[in-house]
C-alpha cells in the first residue's frame, strides 16, 4: 500500500512538471530511479523503447510499463492516475475560463501569439524526428528520403486517414529493412 | 448511445491508433476531432495544441479533457481522459507482463523506422494546416519563423517561447488599441 501511494505522488509529481508531454517525462524518471532503485537505467531504456514501440501517448505508456514493473495491475493504476491528474485538473481549470472569458480582448490577443508559437514548436519537433530518420551514420538515408517524397503529395492532396500512410509506410520499412 | 459512452469510445479509438505519441498524434487528433466529428473548429485545435504545449502533462490527454469538458463539463472531461489513456494501459500491461524482448525483432525495428518517416510526413501536413489558421498576417508568419528559429537553433524552452508569444501579443494589442484611440480623438 505504501508503495502505492509513493507511486502515485512520485508519479503525480511527474505529471505536473513535465511540460511538453511523452519524452519529457524520461529525466524525472531517471532521477526516480537513482532515488528508488525500482528498476535500473538500462531497464529504463528498454521501457522506453517500448513505450515508444506502441499506440497511446508515451508518457502514458511508460507510467503503465513502471508501474506493472513495480507492484502489478495495482502498480499500473496509480501511475497511470497519478500522471494524468494534474494534467486533468489544469486543463478543467482553463476550460472554465476560457468558457467564462470567452470575448475578453486579452484571451484572443494571447491566442493571436499563441497560435503561430505552437505551429512553429510542431515544425520544431518535425525537424528533430526527421534527423533521426533521414540521417544515420553521418549519411543521408535515401530510402527514408524517398519514401517521404513518396507519402507527401497524397498526404496534402487527399483525406486518406492518418493510419494508412503509417500502416504503407511500417511494410515498406519490413520490405526495404529501414 | 450515451454521449459519455461514445467519447469514451472515440477517445479510445484515438488512443489505440496513434503511435509515437506527442505531436505524431496531432493528425489523428486533427482528423477525428475535427474533420470527422466538428467535435473542435481548426481555430480551437490550434488553440487547445498551443495549451498543452505550456501545459504540464501529455498533449493528447490535454486534448481530451478540453473537448470532454466542452461537450460534458467535467464529468466529460475525465471520461474522455480515460477514454485515451484505456488502450495504452490494457497494451503496455501486456506486453509488460508477457513479450520480452518485442523491441528487438529486426521486423518491428524496420516496421517503426518505417512508420517514424510517415510520422515526419503527418507532422509536415498538420504544420501545414496550423499555418493556414496561425499565419494569418505579416506579423504572424514572422512570430512562427522567430520562434522555429529560437526553437531549433538555440533550443530555447518551448514553454518559454509559448508565454512570451502569448505576452507580446497582448502587449502588441494593448499598443493597436491606445494607438487607435489616440487617432480617433485627434
Amino acid at each position: 500500500m505504501i508503495v502505492l501511494l509513493r507511486l502515485f505522488y512520485e508519479y503525480f509529481l511527474i505529471g505536473l512538471f513535465s511540460v511538453g508531454g511523452g519524452l519529457a517525462t524520461v529525466p524525472f524518471l531517471q532521477d526516480l530511479a537513482a532515488r528508488t532503485g525500482w528498476f535500473t537505467l538500462t531497464e529504463l531504456a528498454d521501457m522506453v523503447a517500448i513505450a515508444q514501440s506502441v499506440p497511446g501517448p508515451i508518457g502514458v505508456n511508460l507510467a503503465t510499463y513502471v508501474g506493472f514493473k513495480i507492484s502489478g495491475i495495482p502498480g499500473v493504476l496509480a501511475a497511470v492516475l497519478g500522471i494524468v491528474t494534474p494534467s486533468v485538473a489544469v486543463i478543467l481549470i482553463i476550460a472554465h475560463i476560457l468558457m467564462k472569458f470567452k470575448d475578453s480582448k486579452y484571451i484572443a490577443w494571447a491566442f493571436n501569439g499563441l497560435r503561430p508559437a505552437s505551429c512553429a514548436l510542431i515544425a520544431a519537433a518535425g525537424v528533430s524526428m526527421a534527423q533521426l530518420s533521414f540521417w544515420s551514420d553521418g549519411a543521408f538515408n535515401l530510402k527514408a528520403i524517398i519514401l517521404l517524397a513518396v507519402l507527401i503529395p497524397p498526404m496534402l492532396k487527399t483525406k486518406l486517414h492518418p493510419l494508412v500512410y503509417i500502416a504503407f509506410s511500417a511494410v515498406i520499412g519490413i520490405i526495404f529493412k529501414f | 448511445m450515451p454521449e459519455l459512452l461514445r467519447m469514451f469510445l472515440v477517445f479510445a479509438k484515438v488512443g489505440v491508433m496513434t503511435f509515437g505519441g506527442g505531436y505524431a498524434m496531432l493528425p489523428m487528433l486533427m482528423r477525428e476531432l475535427v474533420e470527422k466529428r466538428g467535435w473542435l473548429d481548426t481555430e480551437e485545435f490550434a488553440n487547445m495544441t498551443a495549451i498543452g504545449q505550456c501545459t504540464p502533462g501529455i498533449i493528447a490527454v490535454n486534448m481530451a479533457t478540453y473537448v470532454g469538458f466542452k461537450r460534458r463539463k467535467n464529468i466529460g472531461g475525465i471520461v474522455a481522459t480515460l477514454g485515451v489513456i484505456f488502450p495504452s494501459v490494457i497494451i503496455v500491461s501486456v506486453i509488460a507482463a508477457v513479450l520480452r524482448g518485442y523491441t528487438e525483432l529486426p521486423a518491428v525495428r524496420h516496421a517503426f523506422a518505417g512508420i517514424r518517416v510517415s510520422v515526419c510526413a503527418l507532422i509536415v501536413k498538420t504544420v501545414v494546416s496550423l499555418w493556414k489558421t496561425s499565419g494569418k498576417n505579416m506579423f504572424s508568419v514572422i512570430l512562427i519563423l522567430v520562434v522555429f528559429a529560437a526553437s531549433v537553433l538555440i533550443d530555447v524552452s518551448p514553454t518559454l517561447l509559448v508565454i512570451g508569444s502569448a505576452l507580446l501579443c497582448i502587449l502588441l494589442g494593448l499598443y493597436t488599441e491606445r494607438r487607435a484611440k489616440k487617432g480617433g480623438a485627434e
